[in-house]
């Protein structure tokens, strides 16, 4: 066995309401700061995995990030190996 | 008596109240800890307002993986009657049991004040006992009880009557979509409780145990308990469920 470390970067999807996000663009304007725009605030877990493989590894990830770790309805996640 | 179990998570704030709201419905309140892998002979469920589990990764993510939510599901594909208040209602979207999700309020704030609400539906097992009272008073307490679906799913739920009730302004009228004070989460549609499609399993934000009797402000919460229960008491009689499940799904 294995251990493979993850990270799923959880994001509310295109055209989701994401008020945190708009509550951050707002934001900056105090700061001085111009010319951002599209903020969206989302989650990221980070998670290791003991597994034969990569592949075995990942689909456990995978089964995790859509059941648990995000809503798909509101939701969309990546996963990137990080160690 | 008819036995309504109501469930308490880790983080339950409601149960008591909800005990109480049952009592005075007529019903009798039996506790289920979230532990508990039967409903112990309850003819209904309720799950209450909260924050089950501190509502840690998403609020009713974490419940809905619970013992009792397995009962729970188990009961809802058998016709059973599930109520989930607030936190409840979070948790029966998180596990697909109604349809839609509870985002972050659109004003960002937790927000506990009195809304008004009307039923969309006097013919269901949770609002067969509201009569022409309308709107109905009671409190909202919640951070993330912006109603979302995708528009078709919207249109579905509109159209095959399972919107259960919208919040309206204090003369009863209905009110702009997210922008309005009186739709005080942004729900879209200014949706404040749905059923799914069988009519066996709902939820709402507002919280009727909280305006159960006149000393709490209103009462206007405990014709929704007194349906639940009645509701249940007609459900534990032989064919029961099926005339309830023929008489809610239009």
């Amino acid at each position: 066995m294995t251990d493979f470390r993850f990270a799923v970067n959880v994001l509310p999807k295109p055209g989701i309401l994401d008020p945190q996000g708009r509550a951050v663009e707002g934001s900056l304007g105090h700061l001085g700061v111009s010319g951002v725009a599209g903020v969206r605030v989302g989650r990221r877990v980070e998670l290791t995995v003991s597994a034969d493989a990569e592949t075995a590894a990942r689909a456990t990830v995978d089964h995790l990030a859509g059941e648990l770790l995000s809503n798909p309805l509101i939701e969309s996640f990546t996963v990137e190996r990080i160690g | 008596m008819t036995r309504i179990g109501v469930v308490v998570f880790p983080g339950s704030n409601c149960d008591r109240d909800t005990l109480r709201g049952v009592e005075l419905a007529g019903g009798e309140a039996v506790e289920l800890w979230h532990e508990a892998g039967s409903l112990d002979g309850g003819a209904g469920v309720i799950l209450p307002g909260g924050f089950a589990y501190g509502d840690y990764l998403r609020a009713g993510v974490i419940a809905r993986f619970s013992p009792v939510m397995r009962a729970v599901a188990a009961f809802a594909a058998e016709g059973g009657l599930v109520l989930g208040i607030c936190n409840g209602f979070q948790v029966l979207a998180e596990a697909g049991l109604v349809p839609g999700a509870l985002l972050r309020n659109r004003g960002l704030r937790f927000l506990g004040r009195d809304v008004r609400i009307a039923p969309e539906r006097l013919d269901t097992p949770f609002t067969r006992l509201i009569g022409a009272r309308r709107p109905l008073r009671m409190p909202i307490a919640h951070g993330e009880g912006c109603y979302f679906a995708d528009d078709a799913t919207l249109d579905a739920l509109e159209r095959d009557g399972q919107v259960l009730f919208r919040y309206v302004r204090s003369d009863g009228g209905s009110t702009a979509e997210t922008g309005d004070p009186a739709n005080p989460n942004g729900s879209l549609r200014a949706i404040a409780g749905v059923m799914n499609d069988r009519g066996n399993v709902a939820g709402l934000m507002p919280h009727p145990e909280r305006a159960g009797e006149a000393i709490l402000g209103s009462d206007d919460g405990l014709p929704i308990l007194r349906s639940f229960v009645e509701a249940a008491a007609q459900a534990e009689r032989p064919d029961g469920r099926a005339d309830l499940a023929a008489a809610a799904v239009r």
